[in-house]
């Protein structure tokens, strides 16, 4: 058991042993430069976009929490709670520099800015000539937070704790960081190739979706799906959750801009439409084929409809961005009501039916509404270029390969040294309590209840201690 | 003494106690349980999937009341109670030993 602690701890230990590296090193000031020059109203955006899209990390974790059962809600929220922690101190350390530093190969950045060395507060020419270049650090960094917290969307409900630790460390430094480099770091071959991806449809939302089933498929089944009712045990948390999302999106989508005028403008008000679109035509469907609207339906709707206008955000314009918002509602939900049922693979709370899906759908429709009047850099098949569809086609498919390739390769990795999946007994108990040692809602029962609860735990007692149900 | 156990719809919840009130009874404990008897569950929707729910929420009211009085509290329950529909609940009676008050020590039916 200790040995296996220890086996666990191995791989997040070594790299960060990389700070003493970083320290051993001299840190280069680099003087005051005349140009470029930093813009008050660019860094203004950028830092609070940064801090918008912070918060729809803890807003995914009450998203997927509400809909969790409730002996499991703490650690499912804990997923992404935990992931604020562990890829903010990756990406400090060496995963910033491994997706934007320079270019090796076209296929992932070198280790320059490893422990932010040369990040400094002058703007990077390359990135954006008018921001600080720690502020674009600090906001890509919230993205690489937000995507590995995504997969835990796929596993809910069944994955260990340990493991999940050591898969989103391993996942981003291995998948997120090269495919981020491919499409947005300069050489990189996808943004050589001219692929479009504005704020993240392929790099985080089909990595995430995608990774995400293919976990679900190696964890394998949460114990009496299909058989026992999973149903959401805290609607109103999740939608709570959906509002900081979609807030927060503002700051993804709009933010993607890096600067503060017309394009951050038209980014915000596509991003808006096309999560209204999908909210109704989500429920319109379900409507239809069910005979109620429901709540979360167009909770996860409007979510689908942020997901899908994710790449598109700075290339098209509004009455396109209704129109992918209107598919992506569709789209994402006959995806998790029919062909999930159909394939018969449990992921748990929809990560690959709105993220992969979402994010598929989004990346194509960039390809056929990308606009030049909107954003010069990027003209689709609308516009006279069809070409831009095959180009986002090679785009999404090697999202889809890396992220099912390197995330199979990797949960066989961790598997080997941890055990991913919780027993069906640790199931039945809940992983809050077996994972955590917590109990969302002690209630009054419980804080004075005859087994001694709200006591610290006796020295001798043996064996498991359930919480009262 | 008899023990008086009885399944409600949670909306009689009210009119019951108001008839056990007006009658002279004012002990009782309320709890929240789910059961099924003749009335069939109902079916939930959740992102397009749908789940057959059972076990439909009801209200349990448990009070002690002395003998000569069983026949009367009986009538107001299920007075106040019946719709007329499949779901109205079930009453049970149990014959009890004894009962304490715990702040005097009075047992029997000064207790209750």
């Amino acid at each position: 058991m200790l040995n296996r602690l220890l086996r666990t701890l191995f791989l997040p230990v070594y790299l960060l042993a990389i700070p003493a590296l970083a320290w051993a090193e001299e840190a280069a000031e680099t003087a005051a430069e005349a140009v470029p020059k930093i813009d008050t109203g660019d860094t203004t955006f950028v830092l609070i976009s940064a801090a918008l899209v912070m918060l729809m990390t803890p807003g995914l974790a009450l998203f997927y929490g509400g809909m969790s059962r409730k002996k499991n809600v703490l650690s499912t929220i804990m997923y992404s709670l935990i992931a604020l922690g562990v890829i903010s101190i990756q990406w400090s350390l060496f995963g910033y520099s491994l997706s934007f530093g320079p270019d090796l190969n076209h296929l992932i950045g070198n280790l320059d800015w490893l422990g932010l060395k040369n990040v400094g507060l002058d703007p990077n020419a390359d990135y954006t000539a008018t921001i600080p270049h720690q502020a674009f650090m600090v906001f890509q960094m919230m993205f690489a937070v937000i995507t590995a917290a995504l997969i835990s969307g796929a596993v809910a409900e069944r994955m260990r704790f340990p493991a999940f630790l050591a898969f989103i460390l391993l996942w981003t430094t291995l998948i997120y960081d090269p495919v981020a480099h491919w499409v947005w770091g300069v050489d990189g071959w996808l943004r050589n190739l001219g692929a479009l991806d504005f704020a993240g449809g392929t790099v985080v939302h089909i990595l995430s979706g995608v990774s995400g089933l293919v976990a679900c498929l190696v964890i394998g089944k949460r114990k009496g799906y299909g058989i026992e009712p999973m149903i959401p045990h805290n609607l109103p948390m999740t939608v709570t959750g959906t509002a900081l999302l979609w807030f927060g999106w503002f700051g993804f989508n709009a933010g993607s801009a890096l600067s503060a005028g017309g394009l951050a403008a038209s980014a915000f008000v596509v991003t808006h439409l096309a999560t209204a679109a999908a909210a109704l035509s989500w429920v319109i469907v379900e409507w239809i084929r069910h005979g109620k609207p429901t709540v979360l339906g167009a909770a996860t709707g409007a979510v689908a409809g942020l997901v899908a206008i994710t790449p598109a955000s700075g290339f098209v314009d509004p009455m396109a961005s209704i129109i992918i918002g209107l598919v992506a509602g569709v789209a994402c939900f006959l995806t998790v009501s029919v062909v999930k049922k159909k394939l018969g693979y449990d992921d748990s709370l929809d990560a690959f039916g709105v993220h992969g899906i979402g994010g598929t759908w989004g990346a194509l429709a960039t390809g056929i509404f990308a606009n030049p009047s909107v954003n010069s850099a990027g003209t689709g098949l609308l516009y006279g270029n069809p070409e831009q569809v095959g180009i986002q086609l090679i785009s999404i498919g090697a999202s889809w390969a890396m992220a099912a390739l390197g995330t199979f390769i990797i949960l066989k990795v961790v598997g080997a040294v941890v055990e991913l999946r919780a027993s069906n007994e640790e199931q039945e108990i809940g992983l809050d309590f077996t994972q955590h040692g917590e109990d969302a809602y002690t209630d009054l029962a419980l804080s004075s209840s005859p087994f001694g609860g709200g006591m610290p735990a006796s020295k001798t007692s043996a064996g498991a201690v359930r919480p009262a149900l | 003494m008899t023990k008086i156990e009885c399944i409600l719809r949670p909306g009689k919840l009210e009119d019951v106690k108001d008839a056990l009130n007006r009658c002279g009874v004012h002990g009782m404990t309320v709890t929240q349980v789910i059961g099924c008897g003749l009335q069939k569950g109902r079916k939930e929707v959740y992102r397009g999937t749908e789940y057959s729910i059972n076990l439909l929420p009801k209200i349990k009211l448990e009070m002690v009341v002395p003998d000569k009085d069983l026949e009367e509290v009986i009538k107001k329950i299920t007075g106040a109670a019946r719709t007329g529909e499949i779901g109205d609940g079930k009453i049970f009676t149990y014959k009890i030993d004894n009962a304490v008050r715990i702040r005097t020590g009075e047992t029997g039916d000064s207790a209750i």
